[in-house]
């Protein structure tokens, strides 16, 4: 059954075509990584499933919903950077996810045990207990991340959308981020749309793997063609196809 | 070794620090017995003995005539109406300064005119203040709200556009509504900036202070300064100059110290 619909999207930035013709459908908690050349439209495309942007044509739905006008609870995201809230501390930060969404974006008085206390479970759930004071400045990137995912999961979105969000670690950090990744997945069954530039991180942490590029190559212009899915890999047990059986081994089959 | 590779010790960036006091002072000196040499009755460039004596009186001897310490009173007063002013100031420039660059509407409407605005030369229509405000506090108060006002949106505005969209979007997907964002990710964000712009612009509301008060009033620092001028009195405008200065400074040096300490994310760009 699909969960995000995605029908024949085109965008373009004046007469630039970016976008164009890209159809998918993605089930519920699958893990979605997206490849591509540098400016091949990525970001647009992760734009467009946050309805920061409309599409010129086409539409995206999540779960049957009619099409977002705007940003909103159900759409979590992390970006490269910027992810997190500066002036807040750690812990006002994952508290953001639950004070946001009232009415002045300050929990009263009675709410706010409770929250914290959640708040605290879920940094100690990504390794952020001891920071929990400090602004997110005195953090390493990899922290920051961290915490711009727990923030963003705090908030229960119903997909999650990530730009190159290990973009800016160093190899060692990404490896424990793909770790965290990977369980946290595992404990939501989240739907996820990852940008990446990584090959195989692509692989390793997808289940599809979309490669955005041009179809066509205008030798004159090469720039009124956008960019579609051109190839959409299964990445599943290693990008290695049909590793699973689907019959039923052990029952006779009739002659 | 380059010249922008030598850098002066402790002890000599402080002496370094202190020379060009010192130099000023040395100067003044010089200039001030030379004159009185010539002219004992010199009323241009008093002793620097004459100044500290005058600047006793005016610190602790009341009026003769109205038995009050004029100093203290010109002081109070000028000061609240510089508060005033840059306080009003400051919370337009906020209110505007959000709206502006939150809300797309909000600029379209605001950016022309706050820059057009921004060039009328304040000086221009104090007179026009005066007419509409007549003479009392409201019109001195003005001149500073208008003087500074404008530079203050335009600085605010431009900062609340400086914030990553990302943080905005994020924002948006936590559930936050805009009044949420003016109030927990723009406004927030916008105080240590308040703070550093209303230190820039102290400078230009003492002038329009000293200005104001120069033209209408009957009490105040700038007042009493174009007041003696006419008897000549160079110890008395010289101690009030001082004096001004000292406040100038203490104030800037209390709000950056204020900012320090109270917004402790925002580092070393103060
Ligand atoms: N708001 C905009 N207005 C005009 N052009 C834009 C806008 N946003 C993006 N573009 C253009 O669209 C193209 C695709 O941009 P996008 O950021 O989606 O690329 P990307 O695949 O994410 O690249 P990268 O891998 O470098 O992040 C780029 O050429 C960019 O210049
Ligand atoms: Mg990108």
């Amino acid at each position: 059954m699909s969960f995000v619909t995605i029908d024949n999207i085109f965008q373009s930035y004046g007469p630039r075509p970016i976008l164009e013709r890209v159809s998918t459908s993605v089930d519920e908690g699958e893990f979605i990584s997206i490849v591509g050349a540098s400016g091949c439209g990525k970001s647009t495309f992760l734009r467009l499933l946050l309805a920061e942007e409309q599409p010129t044509r086409g539409e995206i739905r999540i779960d049957g919903n009619p099409p977002a006008r705007e940003p909103g609870i159900e759409r979590g995201v992390v970006f490269q950077r910027y992810s997190v809230f500066p002036h807040m501390t750690v812990m006002d930060n994952v508290l953001a996810a639950e004070s946001f969404g009232t009415r002045f974006g300050f929990l009263p008085r009675k709410a706010r045990k409770g929250a914290r206390d959640r708040a605290m479970a879920t940094l100690d759930r990504i390794g952020l207990a001891h920071a929990a004071d400090l602004y997110p400045t005195a953090l390493s990137g990899g922290m920051q991340q961290r915490l711009a995912i727990g923030q963003a999961l705090t908030a229960t979105p119903r997909i999650l959308l990530l730009d190159e969000p290990f973009g800016a670690l160093d190899p060692g950090t990404r490896l424990q981020m793909h770790d965290f990744l990977m369980e946290l997945r595992e404990e939501t069954g989240m739907t996820v749309f990852m940008v990446t530039h990584d090959l195989d991180e692509g692989f390793k942490l997808g289940d599809r793997v979309l490669v955005f590029d041009k179809p066509r190559w205008d030798p004159t212009d090469p720039d009124i063609i956008g960019a579609t899915i051109t190839y959409d890999f299964d990445a599943r047990n290693g990008g290695i196809p049909f590793q699973t059986i689907k019959e039923e081994t052990h029952v006779l089959h009739p002659a | 070794m380059r010249l922008i590779n030598q850098k002066p010790g402790r002890v000599l960036a402080l002496f370094l620090a202190i020379l060009p006091f010192l130099a000023v002072l040395l100067a003044y000196k010089m200039g001030s017995d030379a004159r009185l040499a010539v002219n004992p009755s010199d009323k241009l460039l008093p002793a620097i003995s004459t100044i500290v004596d005058t600047a006793e009186r005016l610190f602790t001897q009341p009026d003769r005539r109205s038995g009050r310490i004029l100093l203290w009173h010109d002081t109070a007063i000028s000061l609240q109406r510089l508060a005033l002013g840059t306080g009003i100031a400051a919370l337009g420039g906020l209110a505007f300064g959000l709206a502006i660059g939150l809300l797309p509407h909000a600029r379209s409407t605001l950016s022309g005119f706050v820059s057009v605005a921004s060039m009328v030369p304040p000086l221009a229509i104090l007179p026009i203040l005066f007419i509409v405000f007549g003479l009392g506090e409201t019109s001195k108060v003005m001149l500073i709200v208008i003087g500074i006002m404008p530079f203050l949106i335009r600085d605010l505005s431009q900062r609340v556009l400086d914030i990553p969209h990302e943080q905005i979007i994020k924002a948006q997907t936590l559930g936050a509504s805009t009044g949420v964002i003016a109030l927990r990710v723009a406004l927030p964000q916008l105080m240590p900036n308040l703070i550093q712009s209303v230190r820039l612009s102290l400078g230009p509301a003492w002038l329009f202070l000293i200005a104001a008060e120069a033209i209408a009033s009957d009490l105040g620092l700038g007042y009493r300064i174009f007041l003696v001028r006419r008897y000549l009195a160079m110890d008395v405008i010289l101690t009030y100059v001082i004096w001004i200065t000292l406040l100038a400074f203490v104030i800037d040096w209390a709000l950056k110290q204020t900012a320090r300490k109270a917004f402790p994310w925002s580092g070393e760009a103060l």
